[in-house]
Parts: C-alpha cells; sequence; structure tokens
C-alpha cells in the first residue's frame, strides 16, 4: 500500500479528559486507504524538544467527511503541542503505516480489549468489523471514570462493557477480571487487543485458554515509520521485526516471551 | 543554463552531491513511495556484517534535544543474506550503490568485501571503522592509527573498486586516523559517524538505551561534524564525504564549503522521508543564486579571511 506525506489541517481539536484529546484532521487531497490497526507518523512543529515524529495511531476515518481522527494521551512535549493546536492549523502526516488487523468472516464474534489510551484503534476497527457483518464486544478498561474515552460512539458498532479500577462505573478491577472471560459467558471467535504490554499478555493468555485467534498491537519507541533505523524492534519467532512494518499488529503466538 | 551538480569520488561519477547515510535509508526500497533513488548521487547501504546479526536488544533510540541516540548494533542479514534478497531487488537503480561494510575482525572485513567485489552493480564500499555500538571491532578499529591502518591495508589487497572508509569521531585528531587509512590506499573517507552519548530516566534512574550508550545523530552534531570536515580535508588529498545532522540544503552547501566534495543526508531522512529531493534541488537554487556553473567550485571554498 502506498504511503503518502501530506499536510492536514486541524478541522477539531477536543480535549476528553486531563489527559487525553482527540483531534479531526482533513488533507486538502483525497484520503488514501486506511485500514484498522494502521498509523501515522505526525511532524510536530513549534516544539523546541521534538526532534522526531510522533507515531500516533488512526483511530477514525471518515472518507465522506476525508477526515481522520487520532486520540492522543498527553505525554511529553510533542503531544502537549498537538493539544494545544487549534480549528485550521497545519499538521504533516506519513500515512498509512504499518500493517493491520485481520477482519474475520460475516457473522463471527470479535471481542475488541482496550486499555487507557490503547483503545484507540480499536473504534476504526469495531467499524470496518460491524460494516463486515461481524459482531462487536468491546472491553474497555479505564482508570476511573472521568478516563472513560467515547463511549458512545463504540456504542454505535455493538456493545460496550467497561472496567475501572475503583469500580465506580463497570465492573471493578482491569479488564481481564470482567465476567465476559468466564467460559460460560466466552462466546468469541477472535480477539484484538491494544493497551499497556502487561495487559494485552494477559489478554493474549486468556485467548489461548480460550483457543481463539488473538491479535495484538503493539506500541514501541520508534524514529523512522517505514523500515529503515530498525529502532523498534520486536523479538519474536523468527528473529527481531520491526514494530512499524512487520507491525504493529502482531499474533502473540509468534512473540516470545508473550504466551 | 542550469548549473552542473555532478561530482567524482575516485572513480565514482555522483550526478549529484547527495547520497543516503549508512543505516538511515535502509536499501531504497522502504523510500520509493516518497521519490525514486534513482534520483540520489549515490545510496549507502545498511551496514553489512559476515552473519546475520540481530543487532542489541531494545530500547535502541533515544530522542535527545535536535536529535537521537540509537544503538542498533548492525542488525542485517548478513552478507550472503544481501547479495541473495536484498541486491537483486536494487541493482536496477541508476545510483551509486554504495555496501557499508561492518565487522568485529579484520578477517570479517575482508570475508565480507571480497564477496561485495563481485557484484556488478556495486561500484564501491564504505569500510565501517566507526560503529560505536558493537562490542568487537567497529569502533575499535578507528580510534587508534594503527589499527584504522591495518584494517584499511588488509581490505585494499582484496578490493580492487573505490574504497571508502568511514571515520569515527570519537578520537582525539580526526585528521590524523584520515592520513592514516590514506596512506594504506583509502579512495575517500566519510566524515563523520554517529558520537558516542548516552541518555538516562531520571525518573527511574536507568538508562534509556539497553546498551547504556549510543551513537548521537541529527542536527546537534553539526557543528562538530563541521569542523571535524574541515581538519580532514585540509589534511588529505583524497575525497572527503561530509555527514553529521545534514537537513537542508544550506546544511549541505556548508559541509562543501568545509572541504567536502559530497555530502550524505541521514538522521533527516526519518524526520522527512522526501527530504533529500528537496535538498538537491537547493543546492541547485543556491548555484543559480549565486552565479555558479559547476558546484566543484564550491568545494574547500570556504573564505576564512
Amino acid at each position: 500500500m502506498r504511503k503518502f506525506i501530506h499536510d492536514f489541517h486541524v478541522v477539531e481539536n477536543r480535549d476528553l479528559n486531563p489527559g487525553h484529546f482527540v483531534l479531526t484532521l482533513k488533507p486538502d487531497v483525497e484520503l488514501t486507504p486506511i485500514f484498522p490497526g494502521q498509523f501515522t507518523e505526525v511532524r510536530v512543529d513549534g516544539s523546541a524538544n521534538t526532534f522526531l515524529r510522533r507515531p500516533l495511531s488512526i483511530h477514525d476515518v471518515d472518507y465522506k467527511a476525508n477526515t481522520v481522527t487520532l486520540l492522543v494521551q498527553k505525554k511529553g512535549d510533542g503531544t502537549n503541542r498537538l493539544a494545544s493546536m487549534k480549528y485550521g492549523e497545519t499538521v504533516n502526516l506519513v500515512y498509512p503505516l504499518g500493517n493491520c488487523f485481520h477482519i474475520g468472516s460475516s457473522g463471527e464474534r470479535a471481542l475488541l480489549v482496550g486499555g487507557g489510551c490503547g483503545v484507540a484503534p480499536l473504534l476504526y476497527l469495531g467499524k470496518v468489523l460491524a460494516k463486515s457483518g461481524i459482531h462487536v464486544t468491546t472491553l474497555m478498561g479505564a482508570r476511573t471514570e472521568e478516563y472513560i474515552m467515547e463511549a458512545e460512539l463504540y456504542k454505535r458498532y455493538g456493545e460496550l462493557l467497561i472496567t475501572t479500577e475503583d469500580g465506580k462505573a463497570g465492573t471493578k478491577g482491569y479488564v481481564i477480571h470482567h465476567e465476559i472471560w468466564r467460559e460460560r459467558n466466552f462466546s468469541f471467535d477472535r480477539v484484538y487487543t491494544c493497551g499497556p504490554d502487561p495487559m494485552m499478555k494477559a489478554v493474549a493468555r486468556l485467548a489461548a485458554r480460550h483457543h481463539v485467534p488473538c491479535e495484538v498491537s503493539l506500541e514501541q519507541t520508534m524514529a523512522c515509520g517505514v523500515g529503515a533505523c530498525l529502532c523498534c524492534v520486536v523479538e519474536t519467532n523468527e528473529g527481531n521485526k520491526c514494530t512499524c512494518t512487520d507491525g504493529p499488529v502482531f499474533d502473540p503466538n509468534n512473540l516470545i516471551n508473550w504466551l | 543554463m542550469k548549473p552542473s551538480l555532478e561530482v567524482k569520488i575516485h572513480n565514482l561519477v555522483l550526478k549529484n552531491p547527495v547520497m543516503t547515510a549508512s543505516g538511515t535509508f535502509g536499501y531504497g526500497p522502504e523510500f520509493e513511495d516518497f521519490f525514486d533513488p534513482s534520483t540520489l548521487g549515490g545510496i549507502f547501504v545498511k551496514g553489512t556484517t559476515g552473519k546475520l546479526r540481530q543487532g542489541n536488544p531494545y530500547p535502541r533510540m533515544a530522542e535527545t534535544p535536535m536529535g537521537m541516540l540509537n544503538a542498533v548494533g548492525l542488525q542485517n542479514k548478513g552478507v550472503d543474506g544481501f547479495i541473495n534478497d536484498i541486491y537483486p531487488r536494487i541493482k536496477h537503480y541508476h545510483t551509486n550503490l554504495i555496501v557499508n561494510v561492518s565487522g568485529s575482525t579484520i578477517e570479517e572485513y575482508i570475508e565480507v568485501a571480497e564477496k561485495i567485489n563481485s557484484l556488478d552493480h556495486v561500484p564501491a564500499i564504505e569500510l565501517n571503522i566507526s560503529c560505536p555500538n558493537v562490542k568487537e571491532g567497529g569502533m575499535a578499529f578507528g580510534t587508534s592509527c594503527p589499527s584504522a591502518a591495518a584494517v584499511t591495508r588488509a581490505v585494499r589487497e582484496v578490493y580492487q573498486k573505490t574504497l571508502i572508509v568511514k571515520l569515527s569521531p570519537n578520537v582525539t585528531s580526526i585528521a590524523e586516523i584520515a592520513q592514516a587509512v590514506e596512506g594504506e590506499g583509502a579512495d575517500a573517507v566519510s566524515v563523520i559517524n554517529t558520537l558516542l552519548g548516552m541518555a538516562i530516566n531520571a525518573e527511574t534512574r536507568r538508562p534509556v538505551l539497553s546498551t547504556v550508550t549510543g551513537g548521537l545523530s541529527g542536527p546537534a552534531i553539526k557543528p562538530v561534524a563541521l569542523r571535524m570536515v574541515w581538519q580532514t580535508a585540509n589534511a588529505i588529498k583524497i575525497p572527503v564525504i561530509g555527514l553529521g545532522g545534514i537537513m537542508t540544503a544550506s546544511d549541505a552547501i556548508e559541509f562543501i564549503l568545509a572541504g567536502a566534495t559530497a555530502v550524505q543526508v541521514g538522521t533527516a531522512n526519518f524526520i522527512d522521508p522526501a527530504v533529500c529531493p528537496k535538498i538537491i534541488e537547493g543546492i541547485e537554487d543556491y548555484l543559480i543564486r549565486h552565479g555558479i556553473d559547476n558546484i566543484k567550485s564550491l568545494i574547500s571554498g570556504l573564505n576564512i579571511n
């Protein structure tokens, strides 16, 4: 799939909570096809300490409006600069990058498990799955009620289950503590997950216990995003692989020390 | 009339002085979506060793102010992997393909150089005696005159085409190392490889890189690189290829004024994958703006007085 470098204009910049925001971006040209799980490398201008592009998940794509949406966690100077962007400002993207989640066949039941900012790629995934006739259940793990992000949007494509660490909303605990994982409740054909590594490892093990395929979306420190610098490697059964080009979506069976 | 951008490095004719630095451009296909690699003066492909190498453990990279540290550690498919899997996919490029040859022992450098010598579409090698990220060999060869001379001499005996030696900045006098490799028959030198550095996470009190130290690149090192290119060019007769933090055409011109015959663009490829054609175009614009019809007249054109 061909990659592009395009300038995008900020159409909307919306705060979700103190740590996260959603940027909706529109290019002057027509968007190229983007698949769920792919990411973009965003150049951050006007931030003295930000040298490299920021690899960010594609949260949503709207071909009719010709926009892409990024759900971003404020982590440092670069993402804080992006958080301050105003309507009409320009940001440069290299996209679409990486591989994508596999879409099963119509009638399948899919469980999408996201933790924290890891829910970002699961919205567009849910949208595409639902369009393909797949039953979508999203399990979202948030620190507190305040950090449950865009629940209404996820509900458009299927059922939404929630866990919070204090239990004030949804089930108390982490995503792996939800009753959906119990033998009598679990009726899925495939699991997709994105979030912190320990969470994804636990989810991948649960999926393995239920004998269903699982795909995990990794985040690694990255420079080029196109497979040239070899910085974002992950250990696999076939040696070191680049998260940017061989991933970010991997089968945990191929990752060393994951299952 | 369009100015001439053509330069020569020993037997290599470069259509323009802009090449890509080893380890920053993959093998070329990684960037084909952004521009045609054949428009470059040359491509220095990823460091190639005798055997396949997995490189260092993750994390291998740390962002720094105006630069980055890397500790990739020469991850590559090995010379046979390059010849069988990669070379067939890039040999059609209409540019100079230059293989960066790395090793832990002199024997390994010889083995790789001999095998690359047989490839018709590789007119030159760049001897990497300056990688800071491997335990054995690498930079150890490039930081003393006798060892730099020894590895250059050994490879010169088996390699007949253009031999470029990539020098380490982690030395007291880069000019003396350059003279040592020139004395053993090197046809050109690349100046500079990365500067040894490190990054610490204050919160965790741990090093950021798995190897603790790594190689610093990007605009942060440009002033050091310029100084070293200038010192080296003043000390030797063979051409100097300048690199270190070049992001723009103006940066490239500065290296040429300091004494570089050609330049390599490295870390900038990560920020703008289409930066090289912009630099080539920018150099042409500069020549037109200054009424210069041939870039060669700019080499070592620094006006000190």
